[in-house]
């Protein structure tokens, strides 16, 4: 039987607190916080962060397909996956997927993933906003989440395998976006509730007979969609034992669209103990509900770090920063050129070095370079290299600086001059940084970003962030 | 294999400089001209006189053309050449060797830059981004990396390194408040240059050099013949010119205290001069002080203060106009300024003026008293990753 082998979540650094936008606008906001992408990250790179913490959870397995789903693709026309498998990398022939454009899409990736052969990833990532002073803006939250689906075995045993899943469909207006819009679009919200609620119930009485069970054997029912009130009352009205419905994370991450049922889905994981049955309801379009059970392998393989853990670090955005990152707020740039696009072919050519961060190794003398290099540095042999991938090599500040005049869209660029464990120095930015707290000696680790997007052109690369929490 | 240098083979007889800083008046053609005439002026040549050119400039024109179109040369061999910011001191090396191996027999070497047209803080980029990874840093980010870096290795504390900083800039500005030509020809207290809004790092704006506009020349012909056309001509003693192999930021051996192509230029330079102690020997150093923490690193790899003393001897003032070793003692890239290309050259026109005696209010005593040898250093690049020139020239050829 299929199951989910590893999974992975990302929650990005940043939180913004809901006063904050109370404070500037005067107009109530509620309270708590919402997660916040960084200004140079989008929906790829928060999926590759997602991905690389449940890929590490099952070394050795080589995905053969991978599915991205977001309601927020960076490009349009061009596959996104294709980032995140370069990233990754993977192998040429893995296949790679977006399910684009709905919040549905993750709940369609899920059941492909769990239909489909071979051992399958599928990643689920979104950012949230919506216009200054409004809804979404308050209650959205941004962040991705990857399970990597295979074939139960007994070198890599399911930790929750599917017991049963039902959906349901129907067309009707109630939340939508027209391409390029900054902001979505919502009918009156009593209307949603009208039409949510049924389809919710149907699909979760379905699900639950075709498992066998009622309402009360689910262990954890959760329930996730951009119809916060819908998602309320149908958690009212579907028979769960008290206390057995999940904690949406609202209050501190926000709703993650088309990430969130996975990000909820992981939590649960991080903590439940086997043989429990989790109800996955997703309210997007329609419902689609998985009732899943976790096995006895359930503890052998979380990844490092828990969401939990996750949450417990991050540090506050102004709002001001906010809605500049979002494209709200157009600040005076410095008087500098202006950026430059990376090219097409040099990036093709580079793609092992810019998307998987994998530099080269002399097999004469062992030493590393970044980027890699066909002379070696050290002894001087020629065309003697291994390529070596270093994204999850951890490194130290040798040096640093705080640039306040070099372009970037939240000022100052910091960087720093960083040596890897084992060997090989690179010269990059940091990120996720307080700029006066960096000291020669701190210990950083590589994180995927956008570092800019120039002629229309995004620009994907690594940078240096201070070790997080997790092992 | 050796470096064997061209000592005392070719001398510079005339050599001219516009002031340097921003010419919203001229063109780059405007500063040819007028960095042509002074030179020619001042061998005693017209422009038929000079067989071959060497043009340098970075940013501001490509081919033999820019230089021919504007001087209207007739049908000679003009060569334009780069080598990021020692540029300048490039096109005169390559001009030295054309007449030391006797294919010219009056050689002119010119730099320009033309910076402030290009509206932007900061020098323009360089390159097409390529496949974007490499980091976006300017130039004060490149060079402020030296700081931490330098005082964590010798114990320096943050309030010591910039003291040690604001004391380079502070005497920069004194020397070039001395300087008609120079681009800020004022005095500036250390408080301001301490509290000026910080660029990069610890760096301030003060810790910067100028970004200007400017052009300098120097005509040289061999030795033998310097005398016809000079009283004083300045015999070329040394010439190295050293392209490190960018390992710095890939090699984790490298720590940011040091620029190593310095040091090898240095030991070459020295080696074809004979100069053992610099520190004695020399009357005065030019120096690339394109930020203050490279002039303090410079001190060390040049060999005027020993490792890890070269902010004690800043602060000492070993260094000031009236010091043990002048250095930049006509304002430096600080205070008179760096358009690029030209740069190298404008070193070269102060040690003209010092060991002639023509420095006026700036006039080093210690050629007075007999020292006759002066240094330029010129560095292209950033930590780790750089070009270093280092060139001697002197008063009298050797004995």
């Amino acid at each position: 039987m299929r199951g989910i082998v590893a999974y992975g979540t990302y929650v990005p650094y940043f939180r913004l607190d809901r006063k904050a936008i109370a404070a500037a606008l005067g107009a109530p906001s509620g309270s708590g916080t919402r997660a916040v992408a960084s200004y140079d990250e989008d929906t790829t790179s928060l999926g590759v962060e997602a991905a690389r913490a449940a890929l590490r959870a099952a070394p050795g397995l080589k995905p053969e397909a991978l599915y991205f789903a977001t309601a927020m693709p960076a490009y349009l026309d061009k596959t996104n996956a294709t980032a995140i498998h370069a990233a990754l990398g993977l192998e040429a022939s893995t296949a790679a997927y977006d399910m684009g454009g709905a919040v549905r899409s993750a709940a369609g990736a899920v059941r492909a993933a769990l239909q489909g052969g071979g051992p399958t990833l599928v990643v689920l990532s979104d950012i949230r906003t919506g216009l200054p002073g409004g809804g979404d803006e308050r209650e959205g939250g941004d962040g991705a989440a990857a399970l990597l689906v295979a074939e139960d075995s007994p070198e890599l045993p399911a930790l929750a395998e599917p017991v049963a899943h039902a959906s349901a469909t129907a067309e009707f207006l109630e939340r939508w976006r027209l391409p390029g819009d900054p902001a979505s679009r919502q009918w009156e919200e009593r209307f949603g509730e009208h039409v949510y609620v049924p389809l919710g119930e149907a699909a979760v009485t379905d699900a639950l007979k075709r498992a066998g069970v009622t309402a009360p054997a689910i262990n954890h029912w959760i329930i996730a969609g951009p119809h916060a009130r819908a998602g309320k009352r149908l958690a009212a009205s579907v028979g769960a034992t008290k206390g057995t419905v999940a904690d949406d994370l609202g209050a501190v991450i926000g709703n993650t669209g088309t990430a969130h049922a996975g990000l909820l889905l992981a939590n649960a994981l991080d903590t439940a103990p086997s043989d429990q049955l989790i109800a996955v309801v997703s309210l997007a379009d329609g419902c689609d509900v998985t009732i899943w059970r976790t096995t006895a392998a359930i503890a052998a393989r979380r990844p490092a770090a828990s969401l939990a853990q996750q949450l417990a670090g991050g540090g506050q955005v102004s709002y001001p920063t906010f809605l500049t990152w979002r494209g709200f707020l157009r600040r005076e740039p410095p008087r500098r050129p202006d950026p430059q696009a990376p090219e097409a072919p040099p990036a093709a050519r580079a793609e092992a070095w810019k998307f998987a961060f994998t530099g080269s190794r002399c097999m004469a003398c062992g030493a590393r370079h970044l980027p890699p290099q066909r002379v070696c540095v050290k002894c001087h042999a020629v065309d003697r290299m291994a390529p070596e991938r270093l994204a999850d090599v951890p490194a130290t500040i040798a040096t640093f600086t705080v640039d306040r005049l070099a372009y970037s869209l939240s000022p100052p660029v910091v960087a720093a001059v960083i040596d890897f464990e084992g060997g090989g120095r690179f010269q990059c930015e940091l990120t996720d940084v307080d700029p006066v707290a960096v000291k020669i000696g701190d210990r950083v680790e590589m994180t995927f970003r956008r570092l800019l997007t120039a002629g229309g052109v995004h620009n994907y690369f690594w940078k240096a962030r201070p070790l997080r929490g997790g092992k | 294999m050796a470096s064997n240098g061209i000592r005392d083979r070719v001398a510079i007889v005339g050599m001219g400089c516009t002031p340097f800083g921003e010419h919203w008046d001229k063109g780059v053609n405007d500063l040819l001209v007028d960095a042509t005439k002074e030179a020619l002026a001042s061998a005693g040549v017209e422009l038929r006189d000079i067989d071959a050119f060497w043009l340098g400039t970075l940013f501001s024109g490509q081919s033999g053309l820019t230089l021919s179109r504007p001087l209207k040369i007739d049908y000679k061999p003009v060569s334009r050449l780069e080598n990021y910011c020692a540029t300048g001191s490039e096109a005169f090396r390559n001009a030295c060797y054309a007449v030391a191996s006797g294919a010219y027999d009056v050689a002119m070497a010119i730099g320009v830059e033309k910076l402030k047209d290009s509206g932007v803080s900061g020098l323009p980029n360089i390159g097409a981004a390529g496949d974007g990874t490499k980091a976006p840093l300017t130039a004060p980010a490149m060079f402020s990396l030296l700081a931490p870096a330098y005082a964590k290795k010798f114990g320096v504390d943050d309030a010591t390194l910039k003291e040690v900083m604001t004391r380079i800039a502070w005497k920069n500005h004194k020397n070039g408040a001395l300087n008609p030509r120079a681009q800020f020809r004022k005095e500036v207290p250390k408080d301001t240059i301490a509290c000026s809004p910080l660029v990069a790092g610890p760096l301030g704006i003060f810790d910067c050099s100028g970004v200007s506009d400017g052009s300098a020349a120097a005509i040289i012909v061999r030795a033998e013949d310097a005398r016809r056309y000079t009283d004083k001509p300045l015999y070329v003693k040394a010439l190295s010119f050293i392209a490190g192999p960018a390992a710095g930021p890939i090699d984790p051996d490298y720590d940011y205290t040091t620029f190593p192509e310095v040091v090898a230029s240095a030991v070459d330079a020295y080696a074809q001069a004979g100069i053992k102690d610099p520190r004695a020997e020399l009357a005065m150093a030019e120096v690339h002080d394109c930020f203050t923490p490279t002039e303090l690193v410079l001190m060390e790899d040049l060999g005027f203060a020993a490792r890890g003393t070269g902010w004690k001897e800043v602060l000492a003032g070993t260094f000031d106009l009236d010091g043990e070793l002048a250095v930049n003692p006509d304002g430096g890239l600080k205070s008179f300024g760096h358009p690029i290309g030209a740069s190298g050259l404008r070193m070269l026109f102060e040690a003209w003026l010092q060991l002639r005696g023509e420095a006026g209010k700036r006039q080093i005593a210690s050629v007075a008293r007999g020292r006759k040898l002066a240094l330029t250093h010129n560095l292209g690049g950033a930590p780790g990753e750089c070009v270093s020139f280092v060139g001697v020239v002197g008063s009298e050829p050797s004995a």
